[in-house]
Formats: C-alpha cells, structure tokens, sequence
C-alpha cells in the first residue's frame, strides 16, 4: 500500500515546499504507487472543514508520514501542529524554521507588543490601527521550534533554510524502506568546504563586514580561493551542520563566495553556536567581539528555545544589538 | 442566522488563508471576507541589523520570489549607503530577476492554476491537481518538471543558492559571471524560450478558449492598477518608476521614494495583512463591489495594463493581441492567467539578450561602498506586484527604521472583492458544494503568485 503523505505549512515561506517540487523526478516516479500526497495545501485541495467547508473541526487526514514547515507563532498552528501529530506515524520537522525558529525566530528578541505595534502602528504608510483580533488566531507569547511544543515529538530532523532535496528524498525513501530513523551526517559546513586553509587570518584582526567581496578569481574554482573566515569575513561555516548542496559538494554560500550564516542550524542538539563561534574566530586570530550585532547574527537562523529573548535596551540604540 | 461556510486552507496558492463565507437564511451569500491568518513582523527585527545584512535576511518573506526581496532589499542598501553600481552589476542583478521568473511562471501556470482548467473546476479534488496533469499529459508533465528544474539547478550553478539567494551584495554582486556559464545560460535560455512561446500557444489555442464565457463572470469588478515601467513606459521588472493608472486607464508617475504619496495601508480587524490602497486618488478605502474605492491591483495583469509597450519583440507582439481582444486596461481577473504567459516570454527573451551582452563578462562588479546614515527606497517587481523596501540606517550603517509592502499585499484588498464577487454569482439558495467552492477559490488563485 501507498504511504500517505499529510504536508502542512506554520510560520513559514514556502521555501521548504519549493525544495520538496525539486525533488522533480524522485517524486514523480513514486507517486501514485509508493506515495500519495493526501493533503499539501500548496498542490492538493484537501480542506481542514470538509470539501463542503461546513465542518465544525480542524480535521486532517490520517497518514504514515507528517511534514511540518514552518515554526509556531500562533494559537491556530500550534492546533495543525498537534493534530498532524495526532494523525501522523512519523513526523517530520522540515527546514530550520521548524527544527529551530529560523528567520522569523528573530522576532523573538523583542515583546509581541513592540512587533505589533511596530506593524500596526509605526508605520510611515498606516494610520496607526488596532491590532486585529477577530477570527485572526493570538500569537503565542513568541517563536517556537516544533519540538518545544508539549506533546509535539519530532521523529526526524531535516534542517536547512530550505533543506535540500537530497536530504528529503533520502528521509521519505528510509521510511518507504521500514526504516524509522534519519538523520544528517553530523558534520560542520567547514568540513565540506573545499577551500584553502591556513588555520590564520589573513586579514587582520578585525571582523570585516560584507562590504567588499572576498580576494578570489572568478574564472578559477573555489579550491583556489582562500578560506572567508581567514579573509576576516564572518562565516559561520565551524558551527553550522553541512548539507546545504546535499549530498556531496561545495557549501552554497561558499560557492557564491558568501560567507555562511548558519541556515542549518547547529552540529549537534546540544552545542552552542555563540560559544563555539567565538573559539573559531579566536582560533585563527580574529578578535570576537569584532563581530558587529553578535547575539542576532550568531542566532539567526536558531533563535527558538530560548536562544533569543528580549533584552533591556540599551539608550541610544535602535534594537538589540 | 444563515449558515456558515469555511474554506481553509485555500490551496494550491503560495501562502495561508481562509476564506469565510456568510450565507443569509434564504441561502444567499450575506459576506465574504478572506483572513490572512500569519503574522511575523520582518520590519520590527530588521531594526539594528547592519544595513548590509538586510538582503540575506529579507528573502525569507517568501520562499517563491526570493530573488525579488532580495533585489529590492539590496537596491534600498545601495541607496541608504549611496553608492554608484558598476554596469555590469546591474546587469548581473537583472539576468538573475528575469530567470529566477522563468521557473516560476512555469510553476504556477502548469502545477497550481490549469488543474482548474484542464483537469476541470468541478472534478474530483483528489485528481484536480499536479498528479492528475501527470496522468492527463505525463509527457508534458514531465517535460514542465524537467524545465523547470533545470531552471532551478541553472541559477544554483551560477549562484550557490536558488532559493534564499546571497549574490546580490551592497554595491554589486558577489562574484562576476564565468564564461562558461554565461554559455550555459545562453544555450538553456533558448529552450526555455523556445517552451514558452509553445506554452502560450498552446494555451491560446486549447485552454482560454473554453473558459472565456467563465472568464466574464468570475470573480470580476473594475479596478486601478500598479506596476514599474522604464523612464519611456516600457514594461520592466527591475527598476524604473512607479505607475498607478486609475480604472479609466489615465496613470500617475512616481519615483520609488514617492511611494508614501501615493499609498497608504488600510487595517481590517479580521485579517493580519494590511491592505494597501491608492491615497492619492483621495477617495479614502472600499471594498464595496458597487462602488470601490482606492483599489488597484498589482501582479501580471496590472504589468501588462501600465506599461506602454513590451521590451522585447515576441512579447510585444503577445501585447498587441492581448490588447486587441481586451482593451486596456483589461479588468476580468481570469486574465491574470493570459498576462502570466506573456511575461513567461518576456522575461526569456530578456534574460537571453542580458546573457549575450559582451559586457556582461565585466570583472567590474562591486563599487566602494562605505557605512553612512541615510535612507533607500529599493523596489522591483515580483510575480505577485511590486515590492517595496523602505530603509533608513544611521551613521555606522545599522538599520533604525524599515518599512515594508510586499508584492501580495497589493491584492489583498482585491483578492476579497473577487471572492465577494464569485461567491454572490455561484451560490443561491443554499445550495454549496465542492466544485462551487473550488471556483470561488480559483478567484483567489488568479492572483498567486
Ligand atoms: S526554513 Fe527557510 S525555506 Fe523553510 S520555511 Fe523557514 S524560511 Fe522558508
Ligand atoms: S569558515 Fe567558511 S569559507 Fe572557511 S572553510 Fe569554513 S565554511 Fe569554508
Ligand atoms: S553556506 Fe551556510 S548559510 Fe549558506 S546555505 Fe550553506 S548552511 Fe546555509
């Protein structure tokens, strides 16, 4: 029998869906016979009221297989989330919005009420308005990653802002196997990155900011340019889980001779990005406390479990720096 | 009180919400409103972000266009530091633009909207969708999906990262374009060029047709439009002014800065996304079908109604015929669909003139670019409408302030009359069912992305 799919977006941008169309021919040549997509409210009419839309109840269908984007910011995804569980075998976390709060986990430095009154208020083009409450779900108190949601177990992990396909189709095909783990190699983007290294800056002892390109040529491949983080550039490549170009090849970033800023979030559940950062920078002579708006860059993509929380601010400054 | 029916999610769009329908005892449709159920607030945690770090941030809006956050983002930096681009940045910038779209359109034409049309708006859900396409045409559907891809994988290998971009940087871009992809770009631009022109044949020929009489009545209301032209009114998607026609086809012109002249955003306590309207047709805001007020639309349909003529010789003739058969502007929604395909075209036919420009190989891609406090107002469009960025950095180059209007916002307002429209034509007397659903939500699909 065909393994169901069941696919719902949160706090999201369809980014991770995209990555799942990009599985092209992977997917095509296992739908129907292997999976069937049930409900993916980007490619299939599947309603949470019934097809008539007189449903009292937020319904999904029952499946094996769960996929969650997106992390939770409001009372009603936190009630897809729950219910998907509910309905689920195996859920998957897909994208580091769900496994760790990604961008919009940035939110998370500040109250509800400054972000609120930020949209409804303090803009040069609204005349400052209520916020609205009717139908529109409460947001929670701020951003979550899936798994810190009671009673909301994560099965597999697949981060990446997007993850790439290789990575979901290696997910999907485990479980078609009878598998009931995956997860990615535990490996740094450094790790896959095919750069020069010299272990020291070349740059001095500043961060510099991405206000000039990296010293490479454009015509040679990027075996031939040196090492971003030894440029005096932030790269985040030391502790940020690789991935990004899927199974085999050159970090994305790196490949456009961009530093890294973290999209896969961190190695391991259990390291901490902000520490180990500093001891890379160290490492190769650059002063850490260079690094301009340290606690949010150093956070970007990983701003859920409590990672980033609001601050006193500090007079004169425009946010949390 | 009468019943009512709840549609979520809407599907087969790029994005969340629910569509609300309120029926009167009798079975009538009473009201309609469509919430916009998810909020994130990107102007509140731009603040303090260095200015420079704004376009990696940003493409998260959204995952289908964000090659157009990006663009519009980096082109705000480069006005709030005040810096000069090299030409041939710009022209790297604008090759990315117009093949980030090619992909896209395909998406949207081939995937999400012709379920509608070919597989039929009342069939069985659990077909009318991509895989029934698959089952339909599975040579074409393959074919799309090649395409597509290959799409796809072409900006990856030029550029490391398609979706969630980083190239375009302050002042430039990242890295100049290697012969050998500028190659690869010119061969695969010509296929792409090539299916284009046979996808808006073969939609002229097997698809519009069929469904011009549902094109008259579905989802319709007069309305303005908003779009860039060139300096000389061309159609362009990169950069230019601002053009806001009003419903009998008369326009302003206005630069990127202008902007809050011109638009205001209306708040409704029922949805999270705001509503811009045109303010400066003093008029106020309304939704009322009879008697609009201050609505315009944004997105293909809007592109193709401002702009005076097509860049590019195979589009423009695609604007001639459009024009002849439905003024301009033309108003029925359903023809969001028809624009979509000649911007298909146009946009092909541009990233291959773009790609075979001898200056396009420049190594000069990145101007000087120092921190200094000022504001930039970076625009381009997306699919969805224009994008608005809205920076103001202080003297060490930290954002202080941003304000922001995305490209699905324009159509909200409209996207609600549209559903209003549809829902009072397909449903009387009570009688609801799943197909009459399905087209009060093609309303909705017109305008994604
Ligand atoms: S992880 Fe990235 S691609 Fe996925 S939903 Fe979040 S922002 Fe979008
Ligand atoms: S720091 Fe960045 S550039 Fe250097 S090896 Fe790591 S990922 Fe590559
Ligand atoms: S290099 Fe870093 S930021 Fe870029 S895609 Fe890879 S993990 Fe993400």
């Amino acid at each position: 029998m065909a393994v169901r799919v069941v696919s719902e977006w949160l706090s999201s941008c369809s980014g991770c869906e995209i990555s799942i169309l990009n599985l092209g021919d992977v997917i095509l040549d296992l739908i129907p016979a292997k999976l069937q997509l049930v409900h993916i409210p980007a490619l299939v009419d599947s309603k949470y009221f019934g097809p008539n839309g007189d449903g009292t109840h937020l319904t999904l269908p029952e499946c094996e297989v769960g996929i969650i984007s997106g992390g939770v910011r409001n009372e009603e995804q936190k009630e897809v989330a729950l219910e998907l569980r509910k309905k689920c075998k195996f859920l998957i976390a897909l994208g580091t919005c769900a496994t760790n709060g990604g961008i919009p986990a940035q939110a998370n430095a500040w109250d509800n009420a400054d972000v609120l009154n930020k949209v409804f208020k303090g803009s040069i083009t609204t005349p400052p308005a209520e916020t609205p409450t009717q139908v529109v779900p409460k947001l929670l108190d701020r951003v979550y990653a899936l798994d810190e949601i009671p009673g909301l177990k994560v099965d597999i992990y697949l981060p990446g802002c997007p993850p790439h396909p290789d990575w979901i189709a290696a997910a999907i095909l485990a479980l078609l196997d009878g598998k009931t783990e995956f997860k990615l190699p535990e490996r740094s983007v450094c790790d896959t990155c095919q750069v020069i290294r010299e272990k020291k800056a070349a740059g001095g002892a500043n961060i510099k900011r991405s206000l000039t390109n990296a010293t490479f040529e454009a015509e040679e491949p990027i075996q031939k340019m040196r090492c971003l983080m030894e440029q005096g550039f932030l790269c985040l490549g030391p502790v940020t889980l690789a991935g990004c170009a899927g199974k085999e090849g050159n970090p994305r970033c790196i490949d456009a001779r961009m530093p890294c800023r973290g999209c896969f979030g961190p190695i391991k559940k259990t390291s901490n990005p902000l520490v180990d950062m500093m001891g890379a920078l160290t490492s190769v002579g650059i002063n850490p406390q260079s690094v301009p708006d340290r606690r949010l860059i150093l956070n970007r993509f990983i701003g859920a479990h409590n990672k980033l929380r609001p601050l006193p601010q500090r007079p004169g400054m425009p946010g949390p720096r | 009180m009468g019943k009512t029916i709840q549609i979520q999610p809407v599907t087969r769009i790029e994005g969340h919400a629910r569509v609300v329908i309120q029926l009167d005892d009798a079975g009538e449709v009473n009201d309609t409103r469509v919430h916009v159920m998810a909020l994130r607030g990107f102007e509140k945690f731009a603040e303090g972000r260095p200015v420079e770090e704004m376009p990696r941030i940003v493409n998260r809006i959204c995952g289908i266009c964000p090659w157009n956050h990006h663009l519009a983002s980096v082109k705000a930096t480069d006005k709030v530091f005040g810096v000069e681009l090299p030409p041939t940045a710009v022209k790297l910038r604008r090759m990315a633009q117009h093949l980030a779209w090619i992909p896209d359109k395909l998406l949207h034409f081939y995937f999400l909207a012709a379920p509608d049309f070919v597989i039929g708006p009342d069939a069985d859900p659990s077909v009318r969708n991509v895989i029934g396409i698959v089952g339909a045409a599975p040579d074409l559907a393959r074919k799309v999906v090649h395409l597509r891809q290959k799409g796809a994988m072409l900006l990856e290998d030029w550029l490391g990262k398609v979706i969630h971009p980083v190239a375009a940087v302050t002042g430039g871009f990242s890295t100049p374009l290697a012969a050998a992809i500028q190659q690869r770009i010119i061969e695969e631009t010509k296929e792409q060029l090539e299916f284009a022109q046979f996808t808006i044949k073969f939609a002229k020929e097997n698809v519009f047709p069929k469904y011009l009489d549902t094109v008259k009545i579905l989802g319709n209301f007069d309305s303005g439009f908003l779009g860039t032209v060139t300096a000389d009114g061309t159609w362009d998607i990169y950069d230019g002014k601002l053009r806001l026609m009003k419903r009998d086809g008369s326009y302003d012109d206005f630069t990127y800065e202008q902007y809050s002249d011109y638009l205001e955003e209306h708040v409704e306590g029922w949805s999270y996304v705001k509503m811009p309207y045109a303010k400066k047709w003093g008029e106020g805001f309304s939704m009322d079908l009879a008697a609009p007020k201050g609505i315009y639309r944004a997105n293909c349909l809007a592109r193709i109604n401002v702009c005076d003529r097509m860049p590019t010789p195979l589009a423009q003739k695609e604007l001639e015929e459009f024009r002849a058969a439905f003024g301009r502007p033309a108003q029925f929604t359903l023809l969001y669909h028809w624009a979509r395909l000649i911007e298909l075209v146009a946009n092909c036919e541009m990233a291959l003139q773009l790609a075979q420009d001898p200056a396009i190989l420049s190594k000069d891609v990145r101007a000087q670019v120092t921190p200094k406090a000022g504001r930039g107002v970076g625009c381009v469009e997306a699919p969805r409408g224009t994008l608005i960025h809205d920076y103001t950095g202080d003297g060490e180059g930290f954002i202080t302030n941003a304000n922001l209007i995305v490209g699905s916002t324009h159509n909200q307002a409209p996207i609600n009359m549209s559903v209003n429209a549809a829902a009072k034509a397909l449903i009387h007397g009570g009688v609801v069912n799943q197909g009459l659903l399905n087209k009060v939500e093609m309303a909705v699909r017109a305008y994604d992305p």
